[in-house]
C-alpha cells in the first residue's frame, strides 16, 4: 500500500477511535471500503485536507459532528423497495403472523422511515395494524426525525407508487398521502403504533420480544464481526418461529448464526428463527 | 512485456463497461482461459428495474464461474463476480466483497468510479482495470486512482468502442498504460496461459 493511502486507513482508524470516545457512536465495526468514500465526501465538504482536520473539528464542536455524522449513516431508501419482498411478507408471513394476539414489528437502523411507514399500509391493509407495534431504530436523529415526520418529496413518489402497485397494495399508494407544497406528507394515523427510538446495533442490547425484524440494506455497511452482533441480537429478540427480514443481497450464510434460522422465502431473503 | 504485467500474475481484475458493454464483455470474457488466477469484479451499467440476468448471460461464453455478489461474499481466484442490479460493488478486503445502496454516482448504482476506488485502496499495484466502452463519465475518477496507487489502466481503443464517451473521457481525465482493441486485451489477458 503506498504512504499515503496508508496513512488515510490510519487517520482513520484514530478518527473512529475518537468518535466512539467523545460521542459513544461506534463506527468502528463498519464496512472499511464504504466509510473511506464517506469520510473523503465528508473531507471534501467541509474543505479538510486530512482526516486528522475532520477529527479535529469533531472533537471540538459537537454541533459540526451532528453534522458530519449524516456522512457516516445516511442512507437513502425507497417505500416498498423490492416490491417482491413486500410481496412474500403480504402473502407469506401476514398468516402467521395474524395468529398472534398482539404483534410486534422491529425496524432496525429505519433511516428516513421509508419503510416503517411502508410496513405500516402494509399491516393496515391485512388489518392488523391496530393490534401491532412497530419499534422503529435507528442511530441518527435527524434520519429519526425525518422517519417520524413522514413526509417525502413529491418527485419521490412515482416511484414509490409503482413499488407499492408491485408488492401487492390493495388501494392507491395516494389513499395514504396528501401533498403539501412539493411534498408528500403521510397519514399520521399510521404511525400511532410506532416508537420511534435512538437504538445502536453496535452498542445497546434487546429491548423487547418481537415476531418480526426488517433489517434491510444496514448490514451491508457492516463487518463480518458487527454483522454478528445485529444478527445476535435479532436471535435474542425474536420469539420462536418469528420472522427475519434482510436486503435483497444479504444473506445470513456467511455469518455465525446462520445455524439458528431457516430460510423461509429465501429468494426475497425472509428467515425463520427456529424453534429451541 | 515484463512479468509483472502478464495479467494472471494481477491481484484483481476490475473491469467497468456501460452502452455496448454487454456485447464487450461476451468478447472479453469468453478469451479469459481456465486457469486464469485472478478474480474478476465487473461493474455493466444496467436498468435496475429488472433482475440480473448478467451471471446467465455470460456464464455459457467464460471458461470461469460467473457470479452476481452477495454481500461479504468470499474472493476466490478466478471467478467473474458482477456488481447487482440497484447496488455498488465494492472491495471491502483482499478476503471479502461489499455492497452499498449509497447515492448513484454520475447517475450510476452500481458506479465504476466506486468499485475502482475501493479496489485501487486494497490491491494497490497489484491491480489492473480496464474500462469498456460507455456513453457516460463513469469511471475515470476511478481509473485515476487506480493509477496514482500504481496499479495498470487498460482503455478501450474509443475509435472501436460502440459508444466512446467513456474511454476518452478516462483517457483524458487519468490517461492509461494501454489503449487496446478488445482483441488484444484478449491477448493478454491470455498471455502465459495459452
Amino acid at each position: 500500500m503506498d504512504e499515503a493511502a496508508e496513512l488515510f486507513d490510519l487517520e482513520l482508524r484514530l478518527l473512529l477511535d475518537a468518535v466512539y470516545l467523545r460521542y459513544h457512536y461506534d463506527f468502528r465495526g463498519y464496512a472499511l471500503s464504504s466509510l473511506r468514500r464517506r469520510v473523503r465526501h465528508a473531507m471534501a465538504r467541509f474543505e479538510c485536507a486530512r482526516v486528522s482536520d475532520l477529527q479535529h473539528r469533531i472533537i471540538h464542536e459537537p454541533a459540526f459532528f451532528a453534522e458530519a455524522i449524516q456522512y457516516f449513516t445516511v442512507q437513502v431508501s425507497e417505500m416498498f423497495r423490492d416490491p417482491a419482498y413486500f410481496r412474500a411478507l403480504r402473502e407469506e408471513v401476514v398468516p402467521v403472523l395474524t395468529t398472534y394476539p398482539s404483534i410486534k414489528v422491529w425496524v432496525a437502523g429505519c433511516s428516513s422511515g421509508e419503510e416503517v411507514w411502508s410496513l405500516a399500509i402494509l399491516l393496515a391493509e391485512e388489518g392488523l395494524l391496530e393490534r401491532s407495534m412497530i419499534y422503529a431504530t435507528d442511530i441518527n436523529p435527524d434520519a429519526l426525525a425525518k422517519a417520524e415526520r413522514g413526509t417525502y418529496r413529491t418527485e419521490r413518489v412515482a416511484q414509490f407508487s409503482r413499488n407499492y402497485v408491485a408488492a401487492g397494495g390493495r388501494g392507491s399508494l395516494s389513499d395514504y398521502y396528501t401533498s403539501v407544497y412539493g411534498n408528500a406528507a403521510f397519514d399520521r394515523r399510521l404511525t400511532r403504533q410506532v416508537v420511534f427510538a435512538d437504538h445502536s446495533l453496535a452498542t445497546d442490547s434487546v429491548f423487547s420480544e418481537v415476531h418480526l425484524v426488517s433489517c434491510r440494506n444496514v448490514l451491508i455497511y457492516f463487518n463480518r464481526a458487527l454483522q454478528d452482533r445485529a444478527v445476535g441480537l435479532f436471535s435474542d429478540a425474536l420469539v420462536r418461529k418469528g420472522f427475519l427480514g434482510l436486503g435483497s443481497k444479504e444473506s445470513l450464510q456467511f455469518g455465525a448464526h446462520a445455524e439458528k434460522f431457516e430460510p423461509f422465502a429465501s429468494l426475497q431473503r425472509i428467515y425463520q428463527r427456529k424453534g429451541l | 512485456m515484463t512479468g509483472n504485467d502478464l495479467p494472471h500474475q494481477f491481484g484483481a481484475v476490475v473491469i467497468g463497461a456501460s452502452a455496448g458493454g454487454v456485447q464487450a464483455l461476451r468478447v472479453l470474457l469468453a478469451s479469459l482461459p481456465r486457469g486464469f488466477k485472478p478474480p474478476v469484479f465487473i461493474v455493466q451499467h444496467i436498468s435496475s428495474d429488472r433482475p440480473s440476468t448478467l451471471p446467465e448471460l455470460f456464464g455459457n461464453v467464460c471458461a470461469l464461474p460467473v457470479l452476481e455478489a452477495e454481500d461479504k461474499q468470499p474472493i476466490r481466484s478466478g471467478t467473474v463476480v458482477f456488481a447487482p442490479p440497484d447496488y455498488h460493488l465494492l472491495v471491502e478486503s483482499r478476503e471479502t466483497l461489499a455492497l452499498s445502496i449509497d447515492e448513484p454516482v454520475k447517475f450510476s448504482r452500481p458506479s465504476i468510479d466506486v468499485l475502482f476506488e475501493s479496489a485501487a485502496a486494497v490491491f494497490d499495484e497489484e491491480l489492473l482495470a480496464i474500462l469498456l466502452t460507455g456513453a457516460s463519465s463513469d469511471g475515470s475518477e476511478g481509473m485515476a486512482l487506480v493509477r496514482r496507487a500504481g496499479g495498470k489502466a487498460w482503455v478501450q481503443c474509443p475509435s472501436e468502442a460502440v459508444a466512446s464517451t467513456m474511454p476518452e473521457s478516462a483517457l483524458a481525465l487519468a490517461g492509461a498504460d494501454a489503449v487496446l482493441r478488445l482483441q488484444d486485451m484478449c491477448d493478454r489477458l491470455q498471455g502465459g496461459l495459452k
